[in-house]
């Protein structure tokens, strides 16, 4: 029978009174985040109004062994926030709240559902910023983004979340509430908070995040330039780097990409074959310099066209163009499978060669968005969800494509995490002993296998760790066998 | 598809293709007022799309939670600004209101007090009658049932000789004539801001408009349409066609964001009606907001200058609707003086929409509430809108608030800067 029962349920309602979803059809809305294919209905939901509330929610699931699963705002690419059939999803779209604002000693403390892009948009006025900016940022929330150690396309010269917080405090697996982290830019003792940022919701639900915000630079120079090929457009990139430079983004779009883009935002990209967008920032005089430079090499390249953003309004044309590339593909295909992997740099053109041959030899059309700084690889996959087998096919090619990021020497993700969607492939990339090693760390946190299961790991090898289906076996259900 | 033609949700099939077009990104939750309010995935339109094709599907049942999250959403469009996949959600929610009022029977007294909004609100004669006594039921406030007091709490206090106010039918262009415009002077609007579209027929006539405003005009239908009562709205949109094709008019003029947004629909509210729907198509091409008429028209009169700090709303209607945002501050812009400020949430609905702040007050207050408070913290001389429902939330939110704001319509301010020039 299910965990999930009616006393259960009393108890549920008891730790966070006013927050429990239970109606059936209300909990199908939580079915999946923004990786669809992958679905289960929440034994339900709660959304917690306090901290005190999510320990207390824990505390239960863990005193009845009831699998949970943090949840922000639903918009993740990994099927991170997939729900337990029989267990309870935690969706922390209420703590909301920007709790404090230091602008001298440039650090924030938010809760996690808080929006990326909010915690920007309050300390702007004080020419703050904060660093990580996923594409997702207006709506993605904190919580995951720590959960997922999200970058975005300004991590080439900014880092990635890890880079950016400060502490947590997050209630355990067991229902413990502790700090992990300090004020300080390098906390003593063991480097927790890096093991707690990336974990995908493996190891504790975060309940607030101390940030570090920067102040803005005091120049920023964005350059649009079409090329003839994705090629052309990959040797700039090289060069670029090549003379020393770190862009604070270096993104390219292809063709495919930027159609869609072109008819969901009207960003009025040339009509190339690829751009690249290249972003410096810093003080004027070295920004101003640096630019003649990635100018030149941009022509050099073969750069078709090249367009200077002069101010702000040209600037957020630009980048809206790019961050509406994923979601924008609804309007070139009926569905799409964003995939995301990591290739070295030097390897980028090698591994587009193969995806261009794979998009011919598959019949699915491929469009390809990355962040070309550091080879994070974002193809689009284009399918039709009503032709049968399509979807299926769309994953094998998704499959392929990572494959290929393997051979090169690459990651099985770059930003999105590896959820319950790339687990499979981390015994691909990894060797026993290194899942294993993760594995004790997991168990030290969660040896019941109750936060968040079923995702990141592949194979069951330590602690009970159950994989693949969502739904336990009818067998095991009547109690009749145990998986081993 | 058996299952489809037993629910409830069926007359959702034809629109599939639009909810094709969701890809679950969740772009649109935070532009959304009530899972801004509610933190609810079932309280926005990326949850509300999925529920409307499980309903579709026969998943789910059309009963009383599912509907309430659906009685949740306030129209603003906001989502359609914010997707990046092009989901046209204003069919898709018109039509689940529609198969809701078909197939949910709702509690007596809501059903009451819907039908009493209906019999009323869209009939100018009928508020009229109604303005004189409001002193009088101000006055008995205390004895009448809480939605009754909501109702009158929001009324606007109309003067008399607002009340008295009638547009003249035929207004003649000053100077050479450039166009002939028909002005749509509504319902609550000809009731209770009978000044506004007195400012309205001034600044156009100014602007070289021969002003056609004619008497017989009736409700546009916004009201009932965003409601869930296609057939009332449809009955409106007919007459309304009727007596303007009479006029032979270049443009209609409209100066309530609601009323324009749904008159610039009446192709697709008409689609099926033989002997309308190509009439419904020409005439809602004609159909133009008061503020995009005016800035197609380089301005004639001088404005003098007004020096004011000027907090603009964009109202849902006319941002999210129908994409006017750029117009109404070009033409504040043009007088000489104003400062426009910046207001934080500017495309976060007020709360007002439609009848929504007489059926779900207390999302309502709140979002008036969050407004209001924006609003202020600019520190404006004035806030300035283009829709009647947007002036009086935001004006009844302030004050509740103890930060009185003086709201005005945007004719209103252009008038006054082209009065006497």
């Amino acid at each position: 029978m299910s965990a999930l029962d009616s006393a259960f349920l009393s108890r549920l309602h008891a730790a966070a009174p006013g927050g429990v979803i239970d109606d059936p059809a209300e909990r199908l809305t939580y079915e999946s985040d923004a990786l669809v294919h992958l679905r289960a209905t929440p034994g339900a939901v709660v959304l917690p109004a306090s901290a005190a509330e999510v320990q207390a929610v824990v505390r239960l699931c863990h005193e009845r062994g009831v699998p949970f699963i943090a949840r922000g705002h639903g918009t993740g690419l990994s099927g991170g926030a997939l729900p337990h059939p029989d267990g309870v999803l935690i969706g922390l779209a209420r703590l909301n709240r920007i709790l404090d604002v230091d602008v001298p000693n440039l650090r924030v403390t938010v809760e996690p559902g808080v929006t990326n892009l909010d915690i920007t948009r309050r300390v702007a006025p004080f020419g703050c910023y904060y660093a990580p900016d996923p594409s997702s940022q207006s709506v993605c929330s904190i919580g995951g983004n720590i959960a997922e150690n999200s970058g975005g396309a300004h991590c080439l010269k900014y880092g990635f979340t890890v880079h950016h917080v400060l502490s947590v405090e997050a209630v355990l697996p067991d229902g413990t509430l502790t700090t992990i982290g300090s004020s300080a830019l390098d906390a003593p003792g063991l480097d927790l908070l890096g093991v707690l940022v990336g974990s995908e919701g493996t190891l504790a639900v975060v309940t607030k995040a101390a940030l570090r915000i920067l102040r803005r630079p005091e120049a920023v120079l964005t350059l649009l330039a079409g090329f003839p090929s994705i090629d052309a457009a990959g040797d700039a990139v090289s060069a670029i780097i090549g003379h020393g430079i770190i862009p604070a983004a270096v993104e390219m779009m292809d063709r495919l990409t930027i159609d869609a883009a072109e008819a969901s935002v009207q960003p009025n990209f040339p009509k190339t074959s690829a751009v690249l967008i290249v972003e410096l920032d810093g003080p004027q005089s070295e920004v101003d310099d640096l630019f003649v430079t990635v100018e030149r090499v941009c022509r050099q390249a073969g750069a078709e066209t090249v367009e200077i953003a002069r101010d702000q309004g040209q600037r957020e044309r630009i980048w809206k163009g790019r961050k509406a590339a994923f979601a924008a593909m609804g309007r070139v295909s009926p569905n799409y499978y964003v995939q995301d992997g990591v290739v070295p740099r030097t390897r980028l053109s090698e591994v587009l060669r193969r995806i261009r041959d794979l998009e011919a030899r598959s019949g699915l059309r491929i469009g390809n968005v990355f962040h070309a700084g550091d080879g994070n690889l974002h193809p689009l996959i284009c399918y039709d969800e009503a032709i049968p087998g399509q979807a299926q096919h769309a994953e094998a090619v998704a499959s392929e494509i990572l494959q290929y990021c393997i051979d090169a020497g690459g990651a099985i993700t770059g930003e999105h995490g590896v959820g319950a969607d790339k687990k499979s492939y981390m015994s691909k990339m990894f060797a026993d002993a290194d899942l294993d090693t993760m594995q004790l760390v997991r168990c030290a946190f969660d040896p019941a296998n109750l936060c968040n299961p079923g995702k990141v790991f592949p194979t069951p090898r330590l602690c009970g760790e159950v994989p693949g289906p969502y739904r336990q076996h009818p067998v095991e259900r009547a109690g009749l066998g145990e998986r081993f | 598809m058996d299952a489809n033609e037993q629910t409830p949700f069926a007359t959702l099939a034809p629109l599939e293709p639009l909810m094709d077009k969701c890809v679950h990104c969740g772009f649109c939750l935070p532009t959304c007022p009530s899972y801004l309010l509610l933190g609810k995935e079932m309280d926005s339109p990326r949850g509300r799309i999925y529920t409307m094709r499980a309903g579709m599907e026969g998943r789910v049942d059309m009963s009383a939670p599912v509907v309430a999250h659906f009685d949740t959403c306030l129209g603003c469009m906001a989502c359609e600004t914010a997707c990046p996949s092009g989901v046209k959600y204003a069919p898709l929610i018109e039509e689940t209101r529609a198969a809701i009022e078909a197939h949910h029977p709702r509690p007596l007294g809501a059903r009451l007090f819907r039908q009493l909004l209906f019999a009323v609100l869209p009939y100018h004669r009928r508020l009229r009658v109604l303005g004189a006594p409001l002193g009088l039921a101000r006055a008995l406030r205390a004895l009448l049932p809480a939605r009754l007091q909501r109702l009158i709490d929001l009324a606007p206090r109309a003067t008399l000789s607002d009340l008295r106010i009638t547009t003249a039918e035929l207004t003649p262009a000053r100077g050479e004539q450039r166009l002939k415009v028909g002005l749509l002077t509504g319902c609550v609007q000809r009731a209770f801001f009978g000044s506004v579209n007195e400012a309205t027929v001034r600044v156009l006539a100014a602007e070289g408009c021969t002003v056609h405003a004619p008497r017989a005009q009736g409700c546009c239908g916004a009201l009932a349409l965003h409601a869930g009562e296609p057939d009332t709205a449809r009955r409106f949109a007919r007459a309304l066609i009727t007596v303007f094709e009479r006029e032979g008019i270049d443009a209609i003029a409209v100066n309530a964001a609601g009323c324009g947004s749904s008159m610039k629909e009446y192709g697709h509210l008409l689609r099926d009606d033989p002997a309308f729907a190509e009439r419904a198509t020409r005439f809602a091409s004609k159909v133009k907001d008061v503020t995009e008429i005016l800035t197609t028209l380089p301005a004639r009169v001088a404005r003098k200058p007004m020096p004011l700090r000027i907090a603009y709303h964009d109202a849902c209607h006319l941002g999210h609707a129908q994409g006017v945002r750029r117009q109404p501050r070009e033409l504040l812009q043009s007088i000489p003086g104003v400062t426009l400020l910046p207001v934080a949430e500017s495309d976060i609905c007020c709360g007002s929409a439609g009848i929504f702040n007489l059926v779900q007050p207390e999302m309502s207050d709140a979002l008036g509430a969050r407004k209001a408070a924006y609003l202020a913290e600019t520190g404006p001389d004035m806030v300035v809108t283009s829709n009647p429902g947007c002036i009086l939330q935001i004006q009844a939110a302030a004050a509740r608030a103890g930060t009185p704001l003086v709201v005005r319509h945007i004719v209103e301010v252009l008038d006054e800067a082209t009065r006497g020039m």
